[in-house]
């Protein structure tokens, strides 16, 4: 194998952090076993997005196409489809995002090239790729490998790898154009639609505690936000309980929520799903209330408290308001 | 509107000390208690209430074992016409290629206009099963969706992007797609109705019976080992009697300037 695909993701004109983590473990490999970097990045009016990443490739193949200014995954499937015929790349990462996720599957069966999902970590052994993956919400690893192909799809975690740029490198721009309307777009795209902002703002919160699917209930949900008002702080809460409607999607911390930096996050019945880890790296000091010792939100917390909740939370409150009483 | 929904019987794991089985290929299930994954939940309630709002059939599919039919009553019981459950021996001998070209050629010979699947599987979290099925029968396809609507033969979708930001797009009929969780509030199903539906069609298809090749079915993807996660140093765990933590907890607070 001689070239790493790495597939450019970007929205609204901004490149997607994704993309740089992609090209940071993809310059990583190149080094150690002197492959070439290659991006592609398909879009309209996108040559600063090249530009932020000339030095992070080896090459940057670019279509500009109006008709490629939104994401389309039968687009996107049959342009890389055809750049892997001709070039032959032996890995092609793309993100782990709704986007990816969608075009990774497709194009794997398209190309007939295997796929592993969500990879964590990518290793090579004597030549062996050999992936790491999480299973069960992160209670359990894996490393897949695969079966003899000329070439292997991966999707990648985000906020895994770096951000920054790895080795020395000064891409070549290659651009291209492709015969779009040939293309069946099967997929019209209207619009993006913000989430709708609530009367207070989580992101902007000094401390926040956290409610999740733990708390069983909807009304069980007022014990937490009694030591969340004792502490003067904001409820937020984990993506199941906005999923149930107790609570207002404004208020959900996660990937498909908002990304808070609080000084203190405290987590209550939250096991720690790495979609909802996502949300909270920019948090200062993480506390975790959970009965199952085993839950992954230990690993990423400073502090936790393990036991029952019901019997946590109001011994916590009464000590908050005694204290402040002084 | 026809519908067929794709489900997938998982294991509950919360608050369960999941061992790795002898082999390392996967974990010791005979401890644990199984339910509907979470994402068909959703699938299957979306489902059936188009099928309330346009009329039709919904029909459940599965690739599973006689104990996987469990997931199908219940599909049944919330208000699926029918159910097919596909015999096709030890199911984790495929990967997610074989699965999707076994549901890909099952769904190809029915008439519908929708395929839905769960956006995951809560145990193998692969999350690409769906959109491999699409691939398959060569339909259009939308992933991550929230909102459905369904107008002149179109459906009007909302696909939830990363940050919470929705996307909405329009694509013509026959589509799959991938369901995400809070798209609806899933019907409760009582004892009571699960017995009710069992005068319902569940209808077992073996594998044998599709005409796939085990060429096609042959995995390409490996399994090398599944373990436990490696230790870190995780969180310091406060101890002792409730009062002794309470105080501990205020005493951090403090320390990071927020009880001020
Ligand atoms: C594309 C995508 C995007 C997603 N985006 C997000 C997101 O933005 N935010 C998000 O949060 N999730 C998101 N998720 C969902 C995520 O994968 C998890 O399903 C979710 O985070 C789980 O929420 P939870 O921790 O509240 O619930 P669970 O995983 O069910 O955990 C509940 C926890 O409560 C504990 N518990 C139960 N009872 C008690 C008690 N009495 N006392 C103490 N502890 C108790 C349990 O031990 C368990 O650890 C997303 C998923 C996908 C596929
Ligand atoms: C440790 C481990 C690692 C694995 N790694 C890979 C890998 O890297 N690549 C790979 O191709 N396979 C892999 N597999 C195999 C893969 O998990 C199985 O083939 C699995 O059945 C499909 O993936 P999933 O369950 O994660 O489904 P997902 O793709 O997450 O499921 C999405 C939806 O597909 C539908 N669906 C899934 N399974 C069924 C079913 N049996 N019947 C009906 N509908 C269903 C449901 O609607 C579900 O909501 C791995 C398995 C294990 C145990």
């Amino acid at each position: 194998m001689s070239e790493v695909f790495v597939i450019v993701e970007h929205r609204l004109g901004e490149i997607r952090d994704i993309t740089l983590e992609m090209l940071w473990k993809a310059g990583e490999l190149a080094q150690e076993h002197s492959y070439n970097v290659t991006a592609i990045l398909l879009g309209h009016e996108v040559s600063s997005i090249a530009e932020t990443i000339s030095d992070r490739a080896d090459k940057i193949i670019i279509s500009d196409d109006e008709q490629l200014k939104n994401f389309n995954a039968d687009i996107y499937k049959e342009i890389i489809a055809g750049l892997i015929e001709e070039s032959k790349p032996g890995l092609i990462l793309i993100g782990n995002t709704a986007w990816g996720m969608e075009l990774a599957p497709c194009l794997a069966v398209r190309t007939g090239f295997p796929l592993a999902t969500d990879c964590i970590d990518i290793t090579f052994k004597d030549g062996k790729l050999t992936v790491q993956r999480q299973m069960f919400s992160g209670k359990i690893f894996s490393n897949v490998s695969f079966s003899s192909s000329a070439g292997c799809l991966l999707t990648i975690r985000s906020g895994v790898f770096p951000k920054d740029r790895i080795g020395d490198r000064q891409a070549q721009i290659v651009q291209r154009e492709f015969s779009l309307k040939e293309i069946p777009q099967k997929k019209d795209f209207i619009e993006f639609v913000e989430t709708a902002a609530g009367d207070v703002d989580i992101a902007q919160a000094e401390l926040l505690v956290s409610v999740g699917r733990g708390i069983g209930e909807e009304e069980n949900i007022s014990l937490v936000r009694e030591l969340a008002e004792a502490l003067n702080g904001l409820l937020s809460c984990s993506r199941p309980i906005v999923d149930k409607n107790w609570l207002p999607k404004y208020l959900q911390v996660g990937s498909s929520g908002k990304s808070v930096n609080p000084k203190v996050y405290v987590a209550v019945g939250i096991s720690g799903a790495f979609q909802h880890l996502q949300g909270i790296t920019g948090a200062g000091t993480v506390i975790a209330i959970n009965k199952d010792p085993k839950a992954p939100i230990f690993r990423a917390a400073d502090y936790g408290i393990v036991g029952d909740l019901f019997k946590i939370i109001p011994v916590l409150k009464e000590k908050v308001l005694e204290t402040r009483k002084g | 509107m026809d519908i067929v929904v794709c489900v997938k019987r998982v294991p509950l794991t919360e608050e369960v000390d999941l061992a790795v089985d002898e082999h390392k290929k996967g974990i010791k299930k005979d401890q644990l208690a199984f339910v509907l994954n979470d994402w068909d939940n959703y699938a299957i309630e979306e489902a059936i209430l188009l099928k309330e709002k346009h009329g039709g059939t919904v029909t459940a599919i599965t690739v599973g074992s006689e104990e996987d039919e469990e997931v199908l009553r219940r599909c049944l019981a919330m208000g699926a016409d029918r159910a097919i459950r596909i015999e096709a021996g030890d199911v984790s001998r495929f990967d997610s290629f074989g699965i999707s070209k076994i549901l890909s050629r099952v769904v190809k010979d029915f008439p519908f206009d929708l395929v839905f699947t769960g956006v995951l599987a809560d145990d193998d979290y692969c999350g690409m099963v769906g959109m491999m099925v699409a691939e398959e029968l060569g339909i259009n396809h939308a992933n991550m969706v929230i909102a459905i609507e369904i107008e002149n033969g179109k459906a009007r979708t909302t696909s939830e992007l990363e940050g919470g930001l929705g996307e909405v797009s329009s694509i013509a009929l026959p589509a799959l797609l991938a369901i995400q969780t809070g798209i609806n509030e899933p019907r409760y199903v009582s004892i009571l109705g699960i017995r009710k539906a069992a005068k319902k069609e569940l209808k077992v298809m073996d594998l044998s019976e599709l005409g796939i090749s085990d060429e096609e079915l042959s995995p390409r993807t490996i399994i090398e080992e599944v373990y436990l996660p490696p230790e870190t140093e995780g969180a310091q765990i406060l101890t002792g009697d409730p009062d002794k933590i309470a105080s501990d907890f205020v005493e951090i607070l403090t320390k990071k300037g927020v009880m001020g």
